[in-house]
């Protein structure tokens, strides 16, 4: 048994549940006093995750597996749950040995990990058992018969060109029932997915998506490169949460090695987080509006984004804030002008989106759209374990700035805005509330802004450490974890964005709504293909 | 409808001058690195910290051949922090007609330790790049305006990209850029299409979708990569999930590079491409 400290808060739940699995329980460590592992045989899965959701409200945040088969003989499966209340997680690592390929299905009880144990399934080649819709997820189904993320798999395999072989969708029937099929190449500028709307007459009676259009190999890209390099493609694996994964990446590095960015650093971090977040979700006020026509709206919060995106590129060289996080850090100061500048930002996008939510609470027309349409209950959201934008438009009370305060976000007072309708119009509240919040954030920051160093050195990370690094990104929670290798490498980076959680959510949210309405639906959602598929 | 008409006419216009007045360039802008060619003693380091390969060498028989590949560059200045001999410049860089005129060769002879000695062959002079684009262009501009008289419609592929791309095309329909006041308008299909503009390193589950695109969009037709990505493969390369460039699978007329590009340097290409630019001045 390996024994080291925890967080106070971490302290009883962690006696109650070695205590209640004794013997079952293998043994835990906890390489940091909010991140616990526990190691354990596959049978125990199911009755620890269903334990610590109903006694300590504990969330299955991230499924995944690691080829460890070259120093442990075995894959191993992590499943990490988040106990919001006591700001910690359990981590519990179970193997699964090489010549029984097999892991057990929870998604019949948690339909939030669906997606994600099948993914697993494809990547790894480990057989998923009792799983009530085992086909392929994450590689198309002309894919041959190869499972990229274990090890004995080259990052560089080419392998023979799509043939196109048609994803087998479930069929519906009926009397006037006909099929929709829509992209991967979509009408707008947007990124390609495949939707195959079923209606009968108007409404739409389910829905199917296929996604991984755009996979690039980016988690095994990873375990190729020295992690420097890392954080660079970590901000190309969604674009318009750039500074937001590069931060995680970077979080879950500084975790492993056990350093902590300066205090200015940190501040500088949630300035730059708390700009994607504006950027992003004014863009998303503008263009919920154009998906129910009210264009003239939309035209204002495009020229209010290309504001932010000119300040951000003042402030770090690159209008998406790529390249200025770095290890230990960031990379730019910002001098005293170009403070000036943001307050004046600030200042200035107080005023105009304002002006923005009074042009749109004026018109009878956009709220005729958004109310009612898309719902989103509770219910299904907590079942699907929808996060972000979407959960707290669906009564999800929960935010990683608040509950696992990261970069400045111990040092400064706002408030999380949640809502519970589920409909379009609470998810453009959620974005209207956050923005506000924002602007307050922005400000303290600013003024509470510390001095000192931009980054502390990090050397060479020892290898075989773990650790889980979090962002609250605009869009929802995101996560990287990982596992490190000799020479300042990995040897696994998993990483998580909000947008493969909620997927399955749209599909819930556009049931009964008419195929009209599903832009502006979507567009409330606004998930990142590229997030999802990586 | 009085409040939005009333704060449509507060807010005035907003459009950039651009092309009119030339386009306005952030002093902290992250742009080309600027290499001093003939006072660089050791590329190795620079090409060591560079996270995409943009700093390629080839050692042979005490010959180090050293490129600059402005197509895969993601501008991100880790090779200016690691190499006293390269700069960070604000100035962006700019679209070309081929791949090769993205990229800056040059040759030095070497030391025993692996540090250069002296120059021998400097890139071929930077100037070149703009002067071919146009003649390019040109020819591209009798063909467009030939057919398609003055307008331009553009269909936008996204072939894996990140979706930093598209932030910035979308940038292009904002009433800062207002691309339509040109004659260029996005469209929903290939079929209504004169140009793709297409980003990312093409996925393998995009490659077939892409090349179906192309089929469907009636000759004469122009094809624009763009972005680090679509030029090179930027980050990603060619993997097995990946084709690696637009290139490889369809034929281009006009790379854009930018990790991702800024919407005046998308703008620029295109209307380099279309010729207008010469005629408006
Ligand atoms: S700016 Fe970055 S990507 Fe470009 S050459 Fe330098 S290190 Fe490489």
């Amino acid at each position: 048994m390996n024994r080291s400290d925890v967080s106070s808060e971490l302290q009883p739940i962690l006696d109650e549940v070695t205590g209640r699995f004794e013997g079952r329980i293998e043994s835990w460590l906890a390489p940091r006093l909010n991140e616990v592992y526990f190691h354990a045989r596959m049978e125990l899965v199911s009755g620890f995750c269903a334990h610590l959701f109903r006694k300590w409200g504990g969330r299955l945040v991230s499924v995944f597996a690691d080829d460890a088969r070259a120093g442990a003989g075995v894959f191993h499966l992590y499943y990490v749950m988040a106990l919001d209340a006591a700001h910690g997680f359990f981590i519990l690592r179970v193997p699964v040995p090489p010549e029984t390929p097999e892991f057990l299905s929870l998604t019949d009880a948690m339909p939030a990990v669906n997606w994600q144990e099948r993914e697993i399934q494809d990547l790894f080649g480990l057989k998923l058992l009792n799983h009530p819709n085992p086909r392929r997820c994450a590689l198309h189904d002309d894919w041959p018969e190869v499972y990229p993320l274990r090890k004995d798999f080259d990052l560089r395999t080419v392998l023979p060109p799509f043939q196109g072989v048609r994803h087998k969708f479930r069929t519906v029937e009926g009397e006037g029932v006909f099929q929709v099929p829509v992209g991967p190449v979509h009408a707008g500028i947007i990124e390609p997915g495949h939707f195959l709307f079923s209606v009968a007459g108007e409404p739409v009676l389910y829905l199917q998506l296929r996604m991984f259009y755009v996979h690039k190999g980016t988690e095994k890209l990873f375990e190729s490169i020295p992690i420097p390099h890392g954080v660079r493609l970590a901000e190309s694996i969604s674009g318009d949460s750039s500074f937001a994964h590069a931060t995680a990446f970077c979080h879950a590095v500084e975790r492993a090695a056990g350093v902590e960015p300066p205090p200015r650093a940190r501040a500088l971090r949630t300035v730059c987080l708390e700009l994607e977040r504006l950027y992003n979700h004014i863009a998303d006020v503008g263009a919920i509006c154009t998906d129910v026509a009210f264009v003239t709206a939309n035209m204002h919060a495009m020229r209010l984004k290309e504001r932010i995106l000119r300040v951000n590129e003042q402030l770090t060289g690159n209008r998406l804030l790529r390249g200025m996080a770095c290890v230990g850090g960031v990379r730019f100061d910002f001098n005293a002008n170009q403070l000036h500048d943001l307050r004046q930002l600030v200042n200035e996008l107080e005023r105009e989106f304002k002006d923005l939510i009074q042009l749109t609470s004026s018109n009878s027309g956009l709220l005729d759209r958004l109310e009612g349409t898309g719902v989103l209950t509770p219910k299904v959201a907590r079942d699907l374990g929808v996060v972000g934008i979407a959960g707290r438009a669906s009564g999800f009370d929960h935010d990683l700035r608040r509950d696992f305060p990261h970069a400045f976000y111990d040092q400064v007072q706002f408030t999380v805005p949640v809502f519970t309708d589920g409909d379009v119009q609470c998810r453009f509240d959620v974005r209207r509330d956050e923005v506000i919040q924002s602007f307050a954030i922005l400000r303290q920051t600013m003024e509470k802004l510390p001095a000192g160093p931009l980054a502390v050195p990090v050397g060479e990370v020892p290898p075989d450490r773990v650790a889980l690094g979090y962002v609250e990104g605009w869009r929802g929670e995101i996560f990287h974890w990982i596992h490190t290798a000799p020479g300042n490498r990995l040897a696994r980076c998993k990483v998580k964005d909000p947008s493969l959680q909620n997927w399955p959510a749209l599909c819930e949210a556009i049931l009964g709504n008419i195929i009209p309405d599903f832009p502006v639906v979507n567009k409330s959602f606004n998930l990142s293909y590229s997030g999802t598929d990586r | 409808m009085f409040e939005t008409l009333s704060k449509s006419l507060k807010t005035g216009i907003v459009t950039t001058g651009y092309p009119d007045t030339p386009a306005e360039v952030s002093q902290h802008a992250r742009g080309k690195p600027q290499v001093d060619w003939a006072g660089w003693k050791d590329a190795r380091p620079a090409a060591a910290v560079c996270p995409t390969a943009a700093i390629e060498l080839r050692d042979e028989s005490g010959v180090r051949t050293a490129t600059l590949d402005l197509g895969k560059c993601i501008y991100c200045g880790l090779c200016a922090d690691a190499d006293p001999a390269i700069r960070m410049t604000h100035e962006r860089a700019l679209a070309a007609c081929s791949r090769q005129n993205l990229r800056q060769t040059a040759r030095y002879r070497l030391n025993a330790d692996g540090t250069q000695q002296q120059l021998l062959a400097a890139p071929a002079a930077p100037d070149a790049t703009p002067e071919s684009l146009e003649t390019v262009g040109r020819q591209l501009r009798e063909r467009i305006q030939a057919v398609l008289g003055r307008s331009l419609h553009i269909r936008e592929v996204d072939a894996g990209s990140c979706n930093g791309c598209e932030v910035e095309i979308h940038g292009l329909n904002s009433p800062v850029y207002d691309i339509e006041r040109f004659g260029i308008h996005f469209v929903a299909s290939p079929r209504h299409a004169d140009m793709l503009l297409v980003t990312g390193p093409v996925t393998r589950n995009m490659e077939l979708a892409l090349r179906k695109t192309y089929d469907a969009t009636p000759d004469p037709r122009l094809v624009v990569a763009v972005g680090a990505c679509g030029c090179s493969g930027g980050l990603f390369g060619r993997n097995y999930a990946t084709c690696g460039t637009v290139d490889a699978v369809i034929p281009v007329d006009l790379y854009i590079p930018g990790c991702p590009p800024h919407p005046l340097v998308i703008l620029e290409g295109l209307l380099r491409l279309l010729g207008q630019l010469k005629e408006r001045r």
